[in-house]
């Protein structure tokens, strides 16, 4: 039994039909990438499991068919999504932010939050100050924080690494790894294949809102590399 | 120098008042994005439930606590009656619908209690109270120590505990769900708590002003000005601004010749149009306030 | 807003028939329907057109009230002449008030317009040098009025008071309604409907924009205005529970209960809120207190309205659902 099941999922805003019957699964403790060109349907897909637009096709969790899907509702059955915006509560503190990153589980410890600050010490020096004035990568290490926080089952990432300097996102991918050694099974929808690939373990590329290729990081390697040619 | 600190004193007690009101104001407006239009009508309402609690027997405190926790019933109420089925619908809605709950608990008030006004005897004895020379009377210092009380709970709910949290988070309700914020359950709360706090104040200005249908239309107003001074969505800010403007009306009426009692609601229109435009921030200035 | 002729014809038919078949009570109610008649057509242009919430139109009523009552009293100017002044006045007040709109959020300009209507009143009784203060401005009988209250002689007829009330009130309502339609078709009514529409859209630049605001609420001041200015002329006297806090509320209602759409609802708001406090007088337990229950009949009718239909109130996403950020 897979821990995310996509079958013939189709979405449509409009007359614009974003995704044609996408079928992808995810097992637990997994590392998935998403890839494909811009508008190929990678924010779709993670919108659409976590029921921010409307679908046809079934979408199951743990074996589940999941009906009626809100991100609130998501939220509460342990899966985690930080879509591109990075989901920051602006206008509170950083504390605050992560406090509401455990805002789903029963009891958070102190514990909790020391072993995200250990992660991210900048976080620590920052954790008074309003989220709104955290410079982008801070602000994504913040959603990646609460990640932490919520110790979800599978958390969904919208292209985090989009705007971040190569140091920092070296630094986020090194805090994927380890969330996902946690337990945390990641799907990660990102523009440039070749630091996804690196960090994955399997992948699928959606072209025009269907899945094109689909399997083992590595040989979806190959392919992408054919296809599309290096990208940093 | 005593007429001064006096002034000051009541000028703090109808600031409290004023405090109470913006802070419900800021409640809603941060919960739902609605400046909930009948918030001085729903106050003058409990204020009437309080009197009527009195009037058949019950003693001032047991009947505040009853008249609290039915206000805080109401505002859940109402929003789940009233905001929520209008929760996709443009704002203007919303604030049209709280312009018509004003009309009708105002109808509502007078159907029910009639029109002339009556005498509301608070808790707070019209006697004084000497300290340092200088008099000052129980009823402001009743009324600003039991404001001032709501307020500073209210504020220890929204930075202690878990729902103040919650509280907090939902001025960003697409965040807030992606955290698993059930924002619709949160945004009934704020309602039930603001209309608690609304309840207060409109039971600690009954006592001076007289207990009416339109009592609190003008309250309202300067809790508009006292929001708008703390940028609208500053719980802290609301109240500061309140009593900020309390004192402000109280000095300006003593000791400008011009400004007397009729001109004090001008005072605060200027005031709150002045805020808007200058500094629609709040006078505590900071990033612009994002209702997202 | 399309005409057909024949209701037009009937509606002068009836306009012209009312005072001759109704008694003198009934003619005055319709005066007065005709007042809010003109001052609902404001709000429409304000709300329904242009998106904006005023909740203080009782204050530009009373501005065009007292215009026209201290004219008269005061400087012996007839009191048809006043009925443009009134406008102007008002109208300059609604300008000022746009000002403040200009530059900011649909809820400033509620939250200022609903400080107007509340600190009015009491403007009213502070400078009651001017104002007559608690007791108002007599004008009945007084050389300014139009047939010092004896009854005017129109084309050879003789009309009573009130019947000529009714035919002045009725014609400039008239009057207005063909200015507002002819306004809502030009250039500056598609500046409304594209604030309206969409605050922040890049299509009308900024300054169209602010102009099509502040010249929204100055037309819709200046029509309350107008009303204000005929109420005065025709009960003969202003007083400062003429036009009292709640008035703002009532237009509001009136105007949200007739869907803000056309004449028509303008018409619906109007009639409902001069005889609601009549009908409500038929339901049981009412006695002498049929404010009350009026009042709160009305208050769940725009409840109910907002509620329940959708498509009928051209709500304007000038409240947009994201940021409170300003316009520009």
């Amino acid at each position: 039994m897979s821990l995310l099941e996509l079958r013939d999922v189709h979405v449509r805003y409009g007359e614009i039909r974003a995704l044609r019957g996408v079928t992808l699964s995810v097992e637990l403790g997994d590392f998935v990438a998403i890839l494909g060109a811009n508008g190929a349907g990678k924010t779709t897909t993670l919108r659409a499991i976590s029921g921010l637009v409307k679908t046809t096709g079934e979408v199951f969790l743990e074996g589940s068919k999941l009906f009626r899907r809100t991100p609130d509702g998501m939220a509460r059955l342990g899966v985690a999504h930080v879509p591109e915006g990075r989901g920051t509560f602006t206008t509170l503190s950083v504390l605050d932010n992560l406090r509401l990153g455990a805002w789903t589980r029963r009891g958070t410890s102190t514990r909790d939050l020391a072993h995200v600050f250990e992660l991210f010490p900048l976080l620590y020096e920052r954790r008074e100050r309003r989220a709104g004035t955290l410079s982008g990568g801070e602000q994504q290490m913040l959603a990646i924080g609460r990640v932490l926080m919520a110790k979800p089952i599978l958390a969904l990432l919208d292209e985090p690494s989009r705007g971040l300097e190569p140091v920092v996102v070296h630094e986020l991918f090194e805090a994927l790894r380890r969330i996902n050694e946690g337990g945390t099974a990641i799907v990660l929808a990102e523009h440039k294949p070749a630091l996804a690939l690196g960090a994955a373990r399997r992948a699928f590329v959606l072209e025009n809102g269907r899945v094109a290729v689909g399997g083992d990081a590595a040989d979806v390697r190959g392919h992408e590399l054919l296809r599309v040619g290096p990208e940093s | 120098m005593t007429a001064l600190v006096q002034h000051v004193a009541s000028g703090v007690a109808s600031g409290g008042i004023y405090g109470s009101l913006a802070l419900a104001i800021v409640l809603i407006y941060r919960a739902t994005g609605v400046i909930n239009l009948a918030q001085g009508e729903l106050a003058t309402l409990s204020a009437f439930g309080c009197w009527t609690l009195v009037d058949h027997g019950w003693a001032f405190w047991p009947a505040f606590g009853a008249t609290l926790a039915l206000s805080f019933g109401g505002g859940v109420a109402l929003h789940a009656l009233l905001l929520q089925p209008l929760r996709n619908s443009p704002l203007l809605r919303s604030v049209l619908v709280t312009a018509g709950l004003a009309l009708a608990v105002n109808g509502l008030d007078t159907w029910i209690w009639g029109g002339a006004s009556r005498s509301f005897h608070g808790p707070f004895s019209a006697s004084a109270v000497t300290a340092g020379g200088v008099a000052l009377s129980k009823q402001d210092l009743g009324v600003a120590g039991v404001s001032l009380a709501a307020a500073l709970v209210t504020g220890l709910l929204l930075v202690r505990t878990k729902l103040g949290l919650g509280l907090r988070a939902v001025v960003s309700p697409v965040e807030a769900r992606f955290a698993g914020v059930r924002v619709g359950a949160l945004a009934a709360v704020g309602w039930g708590l603001a209309a608690a706090l609304g309840a207060v104040a409109g039971m600690l200005a009954a006592p001076s002003l007289q207990l009416d249908p339109n009592m609190m239309q003008r309250v309202l107003l300067y809790a508009f000005a006292a929001a708008a001074l703390g940028g609208l969505l500053s719980p802290v800010g609301a109240v500061v601004g309140g009593i900020v403007l309390g004192v402000f009306l109280d000095l300006a009426g003593a000791y400008v010749h011009r400004i007397g009692g009729e001109l004090r609601p001008a005072t605060a229109l200027a005031v709150l149009a002045g805020v808007l435009l200058l500094r629609p921030n709040g006078l505590l200035g900071g990033t612009a306030p994002e209702r997202a | 807003m399309r005409f057909k002729a024949s209701v037009f014809g009937l509606a002068a038919v009836l306009l012209v028939a009312a005072p001759v078949a109704l008694s003198q009570f009934r003619t005055e109610q319709l005066t007065e329907v005709g007042v809010t008649f003109i001052a609902i057509l404001g709000l429409d242009v304000l709300v329904g057109h242009a998106g904006q919430i005023s909740l203080g139109h009782g204050a530009f009523m009373a501005v065009g009230g007292y215009t026209t009552a201290i004219l008269m009293a005061d400087h012996g100017v007839r009191d048809l002449w006043t009925i443009p002044v009134a406008a102007a006045v008002a109208g300059a007040v609604g300008l000022v008030a746009g000002v403040t709109a200009v530059r900011l959020s649909g809820f400033s300009l509620a939250l200022v317009t609903f400080g107007l209507a509340v600190a009015f009143p009491a403007l009213v009784l502070r400078f009651d040098h001017f104002t007559g203060g608690a007791a108002g401005i007599e004008l009945a009988g007084k050389p300014a009025q139009t047939g010092h209250g004896a009854g005017v002689v129109v084309l050879g007829r003789h009309l009573s008071n009130g019947d000529w009330g009714y035919g002045l009130t009725w014609t400039v309502a008239v009057a207005c309604f063909l200015l507002v339609r002819w306004l809502l078709s030009s250039r500056f009514g598609r500046a409304l409907r594209a604030v309206r529409d969409d605050e922040r859209a890049a299509a009308t630049s900024g300054i169209s924009r602010a102009v099509a605001k502040v010249g929204a609420l100055g037309v819709s001041a200046a029509l309350a205005g107008t009303a204000g200015s005929l109420l005065a002329i025709d009960t003969a006297q202003v007083g400062p529970g003429t036009f009292s806090a709640e008035l703002s509320l009532y237009l509001l209602a009136g105007a949200v209960v007739g869907f803000f759409c056309s004449v028509r609802g303008a018409i619906v708001g109007a009639l409902l809120l001069q005889f609601l406090p009549d009908l409500a007088r038929l339901l049981p337990h009412v006695g002498s207190r049929e404010a009350g229950p009026a009042t709160f009949v009305l208050g769940l009718a725009v409840v109910l309205v907002t509620l329940l239909l959708p498509p009928a109130l051209r709500a304007g996403t000038a409240f947009a659902r994201r940021a409170e950020a300003r316009t520009e």
